[in-house]
């Protein structure tokens, strides 16, 4: 792959950046708590939460840097932040 | 011949910068720029920049950034600062220069705070020497003038793809009234071609410029400016050439020599202070002393090769500097011209003399003063590396 100058890039490309691996806590989710008001997909400043099954909110790891602000910010405390063992 | 006329330094600026036809201008007045931002205003007010946009902002960090969206869209893109405009500048500087946006920016150059002082010296220039700008310096209101055309023609190469910064002496050069051939439009329309540069934003094909870099592609990024610069050495040479052709006024390219070929003692500076030292060097010549000048146009990319090659039969090298890089006690023209000389064979004396800070004059008399110094160095060796020309030792 040949770079062009400028750091010119067509849009997506950061799609083959998996960033989860700078995480060092990850989110997880306690469905049973969870109202589905989708605070957490709104505020994710990566873009990485999307709506799965029956409405309920799952975070894409590839993509999350653990930055905890779902977790903050939801309501219900649905989401927790577990240190993460590599 | 072109005709000339008596104008400020500043309005040959701003007229060439109108020949250049600019798509978007966005400049924040400072002493001594001013009078460049105001003629490009009033000639934008009186219709005369065509469909040129000139954007009014409140800083010179909102100017240059504006000019990067604008360079990015495509658009030919002007502005112009001083000092501590510059300063305000310097991340956008990096910014401009990594995505490869070729931006002209005239430099009125002028001291820096702290002491406060609006008068003339390189410091503010020479400060940016690594923010990957191309840096050329002009020595008299015609060459600023003639720079324009010539940098857009340079820095929107597509295989150099850099901005410029034309440097010239605020006040001594933008506030001088003296004739200028100012540059006939359908010449300059035959010099410089539109600005078509391969990638533009456009929301047909989105593209992201100055993208993140990690640590596996960073290096290359940098390097890739370099070889920008690179070809912009060779674009330098080339260019001043297509100038003289259409327009019949060279200057040299990276660098010009006066008296060069038979001189013993050579001294090398850049800017105003050019004319003042080829009026000295005419006097001492009838004295039968052979001193020559290396005049740099080019700071960056610096023309080592060129250097080299027009010191090779020097006996003494003596450096000009107005800035002074503070710890070092020297200037950037003494640093440069020494580091182009080591792994060489040239094992020459170099002497950096630092003068003209803030705006102090620069008399015959001082230049003279060193010369004497260097005929009797180039008998008894040096003693010195690098002083102050014209410090007053009773203040201090």
């Amino acid at each position: 792959m040949k770079l062009c100058i400028g750091g010119i890039v067509n849009p997506g490309t950061t799609l083959a950046n998996l960033t989860g691996g700078w995480r060092s806590f990850k989110p997880e989710y306690h469905y049973e708590k969870c109202t589905k008001c989708g605070l957490c997909e709104l505020l994710c400043p990566d873009s990485c939460i999307t709506i799965g099954d029956e409405g309920y909110y799952e975070t894409d790891y590839d993509y999350c840097k653990g930055c905890g602000i779902c977790a903050h910010e939801c309501p219900t405390s649905t989401i927790e932040m577990i240190l993460e063992v590599k | 011949m072109a005709e000339l006329k008596v104008v400020e330094g500043s309005y040959a600026v701003a007229h060439a910068v109108k020949a250049c036809r600019p798509d978007v201008i966005a400049a924040y007045p400072i002493t001594p720029q001013t009078h460049i931002a105001e003629d490009l205003s009033q000639l934008n007010a009186d219709g005369e920049l065509g469909n040129c946009e000139y954007i009014t902002v409140e800083s010179e960090f909102s100017a240059l950034s504006t000019l990067i969206g604008a360079s990015a869209a495509g658009a030919r893109t002007y502005t112009s600062t001083a000092s501590q405009g510059l300063a305000l500048m310097h991340e956008v500087l990096f910014n401009a220069s990594g995505m490869r946006l070729p931006i002209v920016m005239t430099v009125a150059n002028r001291a820096m705070s702290a002491p406060l002082s609006i008068w003339n010296d390189q410091q503010d220039s020479i400060a940016q020497r690594d923010v990957g700008w191309i840096q050329l310096y002009a020595e008299d209101p015609q060459e600023a003038a003639d720079m324009t055309p010539q940098a857009y023609k340079i820095c929107e190469d597509r295989d150099v793809m850099t901005p410029a910064m034309i440097c010239f002496d605020g006040f001594i050069l933008t506030h001088v009234y003296e004739p200028v051939a100012l540059l006939e439009e359908d010449l300059t329309d035959e010099f410089l071609l539109p600005f078509n540069p391969e990638h533009t934003l456009d929301p047909k094909n989105p593209e992201t410029f100055g993208a993140f870099a990690d640590p596996s592609i960073y290096t290359e990024f940098r390097y890739l400016q370099e070889l920008g610069m690179r070809e912009a050495l060779k674009r330098i040479d080339s260019v001043a050439e297509e100038f003289e052709e259409i327009y019949g006024r060279y200057y040299g390219g990276l660098l010009d020599g006066y008296h060069l070929d038979d001189a013993e003692i050579v001294l090398v500076a850049m800017g105003s202070i050019i004319g003042t030292i080829k009026d000295v060097i005419d006097e001492v010549r009838r004295d039968g002393i052979k001193v020559g000048l290396l005049k740099i146009r080019s700071f960056r990319p610096f023309p080592l090769d060129a250097v080299r090659k027009a010191l090779k039969n020097a006996s003494i090298i003596v450096t000009l500097d107005k800035n002074i890089s503070i710890g070092k006690y020297e200037g950037a023209l003494c640093t440069e011209t020494k580091a182009a000389l080591y792994n060489t064979k040239l094992d020459k004396p170099v002497v950096g003399y630092m003068l003209g800070h803030g705006g102090r004059d620069i008399p015959k008399e001082i230049i003279k003063k060193i010369i004497d110094e260097a005929k009797k160095s180039m008998k008894d060796g040096i003693t010195i590396e690098s002083t102050y020309a014209d410090l007053k030792e009773e203040f201090v």
